[in-house]
């Protein structure tokens, strides 16, 4: 019983620190445009493609990772360059389209060059599960545990103690203040898409000895990003790593005690539901409109 | 006879008290101003009384009923209309569409008769047009008959609001700061239009700032501070109140 | 500035191209291409009533359009109901779907009505998926014929001529609807929706109107792609085909009835033509996406009218 709830547990947290990071990525660049970045999925896909293709031609690992994230970094930051500042001042449905334009581009790319393939990572350290009150922990599970917790300590140090993050803040606040006392917004915005890039490719890579990857991993991988960032209030940091990890948890736990089929669809369900009874997610601000 | 009574009208947003127990009364046919130093609860007020906001105490009692926390549609039903301090014109419609719309209740039969296109509708439509393009010419911007409302300039814009409001026939028509952003010569035409449209039996409250404008304009005027009523009267005894003039000049110490 | 008069040339031409299309239709492959048109076409119209009239995103249309195709793929093929019959329980299911999610979805803010309506179509889409007992699952089921009193609507020909009269018949009442002041107050709405409600709009109940016309309208075509096709796929309600419609309103002009026409032939088509280039046929859509967007954002028929109107003064 309690075996069984841990090993859902686990796992969902696995998957769940995935979405985390993905909402984090929308959460950055929709603080810092109001745009939602459908191509997020496709940075996530990149990190572990580029990883595994990169291990595959017999780069060592370590360096194999820092190339991916280095790879998906750039991506976001031809996005931003090529796809989003042309039409910085087109109406949201458009800018929609044009990121899941840019979403199918990179992931049309991939699929020629890389094939349609699944690939994989080899796991960080150790194979052999670890036993814990009767379930099995993958040893992947604590390298994506403990990567991701180091990962937001350092945003929240970014973002709290540097200037560059601090200006990033302000831009998400009110961009025309953020101008006016001499910051960047332009670049803010460049920066936004690119650490958005790294943070999915980050999430891709430690995930990607687990659940493999391939080149359509990007699609529900973004949509469940979007529905935790959503979840979690669009713009709030922690709204995004508590409604990715919610978002995993309640996955696996449909998955385990309800039907693995309808795993896909439960996140979904959960984001109608909270969204009609707390229209701004759960940490989202309250914003009334000034007439 | 009144219009429009306000009874011990509250708005609390959070920890912010933006109107408190504010009670006045505005007769028919009159021009009243509400006036007050920025951020005295004006435009909340106003915002209240049109079901903007939900009031968080007191009454609001229009042509002998209480509509507090009644929503802007069913307001407009009872025969109110009111423009905007940031103008809310539509940008993505035509000049003489932004007015038609203000005749909605008048003429919408629903989404299938506009469909079918039946007879009835178009002829109303129709009427509706000349009626539009009549308003145009009495707010005075009759040489944007054709235009579109992303072409017109600002001062014309603030006129076609006016124009949509008067569209629905309204008893009371609530003004938010008509002359904002205007230069003498436009704030001129806006008080020879608000006298025109005074005239023509409309109750007309507006918020304005540009005392030249209130003091020449306003048959009452209500005065507030901090969200709470300051002084109510007639031109002469509002300029003379030394609550005022401290609150707008400051308490010399 | 547009007139209604002008509008109705607009619709004469319509009729006209669509009579005299067959003439230059080789075979049946060209009707397939140009019943397909026809089809995207009339749902574009509703979705763009949605998207571009009332300024409400939706990202789960094709959830709509899969909900009409399959009842009356269930209804036809595992219960032998008329096709007919089949296809107004259908339209009248999605109708009251869509009525139940209206409100609470069109009370949300901008990108949270993207994330509800995508939710939505992606729900719908996983549970034809996964009940095969009724629908097939992946594979799909067939569809019979679509037989009115007797008469089996079959062949490119006859359908040709059924969808490309609704086309004008549903192309007549939109162009209606927006000189209305039903249509006028939905732009509004768009434009300015405090300012509709200050005017005796009923913004929600219009909004609520908008998006059960334009799925019920989806589903119906939904339907008739069913008996058309005779087959049926969960693809037809995927994320996919969803973003394939947006880009159709988009591209061909948002609040624009002709727009919408334009925008559905020129994505019908486009399959047709990148299957030439086997396997970058992904990329291709999305630089097409991309640069369409960047440089037309108002679509193709707007942007026209403003070159061509610029010219003449």
């Amino acid at each position: 019983m309690l075996a069984a709830f841990l090993q859902y547990l686990f796992s969902g947290l696995t998957v769940g620190a995935t979405y985390a990071l993905a909402a984090l990525g929308f959460s950055i660049i929709y603080n810092a445009s109001g745009v939602i970045n459908f191509a997020q999925g496709e940075f996530i896909m990149l990190g572990g493609m580029s990883a595994a293709v990169l291990v595959t031609a017999g780069i060592p690992l370590p360096f194999a990772i820092l190339l991916a994230v280095g790879i998906a970094g750039l991506a976001g930051l031809l996005v931003e360059k090529l796809a989003i500042e042309p039409a910085r001042n087109a109406e949201v449905v458009t800018l929609i389209i044009i990121t899941i334009g840019a979403s199918l581009f990179i992931r049309g790319l991939v699929q020629v060059f890389l094939g349609k393939d699944t690939h994989s990572l080899p796991p960080f350290g150790g194979e052999t599960p670890i036993a814990f009150l009767g379930a099995t922990l993958l040893p992947q599970s604590v390298w994506v545990l403990g990567i991701t917790l180091v990962v937001v300590a350092v945003l929240g140090w970014f973002f709290g103690r540097t200037l560059l993050g601090k200006a990033m803040l302000a831009t998400s606040h009110n961009k025309l203040a953020a101008q006016l006392v001499g910051i960047n917004t332009r670049m803010i915005l460049l920066l936004s898409f690119g650490l958005s890039g790294v943070l999915g490719a980050v999430g891709g890579i430690i995930v990607a000895p687990i659940t493999y990857t391939s080149y359509d991993a990007g699609i529900m991988l973004g949509l469940k990003g979007f529905v935790a960032a959503t979840l979690g209030g669009l713009g709030s940091g922690v709204g995004a790593i508590v409604g990715g990890l919610l978002l995993g948890i309640v996955e696996a736990m449909t998955a385990g005690y309800i039907s693995s089929a309808y795993k896909d669809a439960m996140p979904f369900v959960l984001i109608l539901l909270i969204l009609f009874f707390l229209p701004r997610g759960l940490f989202g601000a309250k914003v009334t409109e000034r007439v | 006879m009144t219009m429009l009574a306000v009874n011990n009208l509250s708005k609390t947003f959070g920890g912010v008290k933006a109107v408190q127990g504010v009670s006045f009364v505005i007769k028919e046919g009159t021009i009243h101003s509400v006036i007050g130093p920025n951020g005295a609860g004006k435009t909340t007020l106003f915002n209240l009384i049109t079901g903007v906001y939900e009031p968080t105490e007191g009454e609001i009692v229009f042509n002998g009923e209480n509509v507090a926390g009644r929503a802007p549609n069913e307001l407009a039903r009872r025969g109110m209309s009111r423009t905007f301090q940031n103008l809310q014109i539509c940008m993505n419609m035509s000049a003489i569409e932004n007015v038609m719309v203000g005749a909605h209740l008048r003429l919408n039969q629903g989404m299938f008769a506009g469909m079918l296109r039946l007879p009835g509708l178009r002829r109303a439509d129709v009427a509706c047009r000349h009626e539009a393009a009549e308003l145009m010419r009495f707010v005075g911007v009759g040489k944007y008959l054709a235009s579109h409302a992303s072409q017109m300039p600002y001062g014309a814009l603030k006129r076609l609001e006016i124009a949509r409001a008067l569209a629905a026939k309204p008893k009371v028509l609530l003004l938010d700061e008509p002359a904002a952003g205007l230069n003498h010569t436009e704030t001129a035409e806006i008080d020879a239009l608000i006298q025109k449209v005074a005239e023509s039996g409309v109750t007309v409250v507006l918020v304005e700032h540009d005392m030249k404008l209130v003091m020449n304009l306003s048959d009452h005027i209500l005065v507030l501070d901090y969200g709470k009523k300051l002084a109510e009267g007639t031109a002469q005894e509002v300029r003379a109140n030394p609550d005022v003039i401290a609150a707008y000049l400051g308490a010399s110490a | 500035m547009k007139t209604l008069a002008s509008r109705y040339y607009g619709l004469v031409a319509l009729a006209v191209v669509m009579a005299l299309l067959p003439l230059a239709l080789p075979n049946a492959f060209y009707y397939d291409v140009a019943i397909r048109i026809a089809i995207n076409a009339i749902v574009v119209i509703g979705l763009n009533l949605l998207i571009g009239y009332t300024g409400q995103i939706s990202l789960g249309h094709a959830g709509f359009f899969g909900l009409g195709a399959y009842a009356s793929a269930i209804l036809a093929t595992h219960f032998n109901w008329p096709a007919p019959v089949a296809l107004a329980v259908g339209a009248v299911a999605t109708g009251l779907l869509a009525f139940a999610v209206a409100r609470p979805i069109l009370k949300l803010k901008g990108h949270y009505v993207a994330m509800a309506t995508l939710g939505l179509g992606i729900i719908i889409s996983i549970v034809i998926t996964n009940e095969a007992k009724y629908t097939g699952g992946p594979d799909g089921i067939a569809v019979p014929a679509f037989s009115l009193f007797g008469l089996d609507i079959a062949g490119e020909k006859m359908w040709y001529g059924v969808v490309a009269a609704l086309l004008v018949l549903v192309t007549w009442f939109a162009l209606n609807l927006i000189d209305a002041p039903a249509g006028r107050a939905l732009q509004a709405i768009h434009g300015s929706e405090i300012a509709a409600k200050v005017v005796g709009v009923d913004t929600t109940r219009f909004k609520v109107r908008a998006f059960v016309l334009s799925a019920v309208l989806a589903s119906i075509m939904g339907s008739l792609t069913a008996h058309y096709v005779g087959f049926v796929t969960p693809g037809l309600a995927g994320f996919f085909h969803s973003i394939e419609l947006v880009t159709m309103v988009v591209i061909g002009g948002m609040a624009s009835v002709f727009g919408s026409i334009i925008g559905a032939a020129l994505l019908t088509m486009l399959p047709q033509v990148l299957s030439a280039f086997e396997g970058w046929e992904t990329v291709i859509f999305g630089a097409i996406l991309m640069l369409t967007m960047i440089f037309l954002p108002r679509g193709l028929v707007p942007t026209l009218r403003l070159r061509l109107g610029k010219e003449r003064t």
